[in-house]
């Protein structure tokens, strides 16, 4: 790593002089880190275990979240959100991650023309805000406009056609897709990436013995790549259940229709914020934040210490 | 290859299944662009036309950039994300610089506590951010948005920069050492110039979330002289919700700068994914 060692071995056992610089570089990342990231999680986890009772701020121990889970002006919002959420992480691991490890497996065939260029153009979506992605889809499905029957109708489905967002049954699905449409180039260019890793010598091995084609994807690359599939799916996770903006910007604060949209970042935001006439609760805010934060912090242990080490890793 | 014969077919169905994809990434894209510039009429009646003579009409974007205060929102874009990048840059890399060249009590430790930041999202400190802002009488400026910004992209930073680091070779480093250079300029003048590659990679991936944040901006600085484009579009979409000229000139005008940072940063963006930077 560094030299600094050796050299200090090679002049013997002198006493080192306090190495001032490291902490001047290591200060100003540290200080800002702290104060502004690690501290209010810290804060906000202590605040979940507070309310204000009398005008005080008391400790009430698991109190909050006792109101939360069971209280009935609260437990229903939060468990329909907590079942919402867990529906929009299974859409985004059913439809966007075979979506992009199928067009990361066509992109990597070796001298395909034009890749650049469908690389490009898949990845735009990702670059673009959850404002522009949301709008852009409430008026291409919007039934005034009409592009979505037109479409539809150009390959005879036209009766098929439904205002999917304003419909308490389909629009999870329709925000959970277009969340889908905007974030595929991200498992698309990690499998890509992935595959452009696995070595020539691999892949004709497999050739000599005959496989090919989609067995070849299959039994060869596909089992070498899944530890980026692994990373992949700790990534929706993370997003997922940290999701709001697309949310708010297509279906409200109030996530409707009739809160069949809300997920735990929009429950946050209305408990937390307020919205209309509901007052902003901070305690109750800290305790759905304190929630999710355990929501994550179990799933990335889960891959981390379960799912990271049983996967075996080849080295080329 | 051994299968000629199959081979032409597959790649058609290849060609014709990636074709096929990109049109759906793009075309909503292209579709609000062609119809921010018809009038109203031409907007419902062919939304899949292209603008022509008869019905080019530029009012949506008059109307924007008559109501909204779109340059002062830009603006505010503009300072809080280059601000931010340069903060997550320059300590970033003093950081990584200090974790991947020497050896100290408490090295791994710092490592991973600055890693934390990586898998768990900033958001969910939201309540107490707000709650310090607003005791530092920070809420409402664009310093405020700056410092969650900087705090949200050190840990990525630290961690893709401290791997580039190591590549540095040492004897480079050792000879600057025996030429007198202090360990700051060996930093500033022989190592930072090295890693410039990777630190143009951190930049684009900072730079996106940073950019598209509407979160931070809601809670932290909604103020009419703090709005960025995407809070103030998101605002202005919101009002103008039956003026389909305006909000389609809005969006169009929220996607242009993104359009044009793809176009200039795309190969720096894709060689740094699948480089393994993000592995």
């Amino acid at each position: 790593m560094s030299d600094i060692p050796s050299s200090h071995e090679a002049t013997g056992t002198i006493k080192r002089p306090i190495r001032w610089h490291i902490g001047v570089f290591l200060l100003p990342a540290f200080l800002v880190y702290t104060a502004v990231m690690i501290l209010p999680l810290i804060e906000t986890l202590r605040l979940s275990l507070f309310n204000t009772v009398d005008g005080q701020s008391t400790f009430v121990g698991l109190g909050n979240f006792k109101v939360l889970f069971g209280d009935e002006r609260w437990a229903a919002d939060f468990w329909n959100a907590l079942k919402n959420n867990f529906i929009f992480f299974a859409i985004h691991m059913l439809v966007q991650n075979p979506i992009g490890v199928a067009l990361a497996a066509m992109l990597s065939i070796p001298k395909l023309r034009f890749a650049a260029f469908y690389r490009t153009a898949i990845f735009l979506p990702t670059l673009l805000s959850f404002v522009i992605v949301g709008f852009i889809w409430k008026l291409i499905l919007s039934p005034i406009w009409g592009v979505s029957p037109y479409l539809m109708d150009l390959v005879g489905l036209k009766s098929l056609f439904s205002p999917w967002l304003g419909k308490p049954n389909s629009a999870l699905v329709a925000v959970s897709l277009i969340s889908v449409w905007q974030y595929v180039g991200i498992p698309m260019m990690l499998i890509y990436a992935a595959l452009l890793n696995i070595p020539e010598e691999v892949i004709e091995a497999a050739e000599c013995d005959g496989v090919t084609g989609w067995s070849q994807f299959f039994k060869i690359k596909l089992p070498l790549i899944l530890p980026a599939i692994g990373i992949i799916s700790i990534l929706t996770f993370v997003g997922n259940f940290n999701a709001f903006d697309l949310v708010y910007t297509v279906q409200g604060a109030l996530a409707g229709p009739d809160k069949s949209t809300d997920i735990l970042g929009t429950l946050l935001y209305r408990t937390f914020f307020g919205f209309q006439l509901q007052l902003g609760d901070r305690s109750m805010g800290a305790t759905i934040a304190t929630v999710m934060f355990l929501i994550i912090l179990a799933g990335v242990s889960l891959y981390l210490f379960v799912i990271q080490r049983r996967m075996r890793r080849y080295q080329f | 290859m051994s299968k000629a014969r199959n081979s032409l077919s597959r790649t058609a169905f290849v060609h014709i299944a990636l074709i096929g994809y990109a049109v759906i990434s793009v075309f909503p894209v292209f579709l609000t662009i062609i119809n921010s510039m018809k009038d109203r009429n031409a907007i419902f009646r062919n939304p899949m036309q292209l603008p022509t003579p008869q019905t080019f009409d530029l009012v949506g974007y008059s109307t924007v950039l008559g109501q909204g205060d779109f340059s002062t929102y830009f603006q505010n874009s503009f300072i809080v994300t280059v601000a931010s990048i340069a903060l997550v840059l320059l300590f970033g890399a003093m950081s990584a610089f200090a974790l991947s060249e020497y050896r100290f009590r408490g090295n791994t430790l710092m490592g991973l506590y600055l890693a934390i930041g990586i898998m768990i999202p900033i958001r969910l400190g939201t309540v107490a951010i707000l709650q310090g802002m607003v005791a530092t009488g920070l809420v409402n400026t664009l310093t405020a948005l700056i410092l969650v910004y900087t705090a949200q992209g050190i840990p990525l930073a630290v961690f893709i920069l401290s791997e580039f680091m190591r590549t540095v070779s040492d004897d480079l480093k050792n000879a600057g050492r025996i030429d007198g250079l202090s360990e700051y300029s060996i930093f500033f003048r022989l190592v930072l110039p090295l890693v410039r590659p990777a630190m143009a990679t951190v930049a684009v991936f900072t730079m996106i979330p940073i950019w598209n944040d509407l979160w931070f901006p809601l809670i932290l600085a909604p103020s009419e002289a703090t709005k960025t484009v995407t809070l103030g579009s998101q605002i202005f979409i919101g009002q103008f919700v039956t003026n389909w000229n305006a909000v389609l000139a809005a969006l169009s005008l929220a996607i242009l700068p993104v359009l044009v940072l793809y176009f200039i940063f795309s190969r720096q963006l894709i060689r740094g994914i699948t480089s393994g930077a993000v592995k």
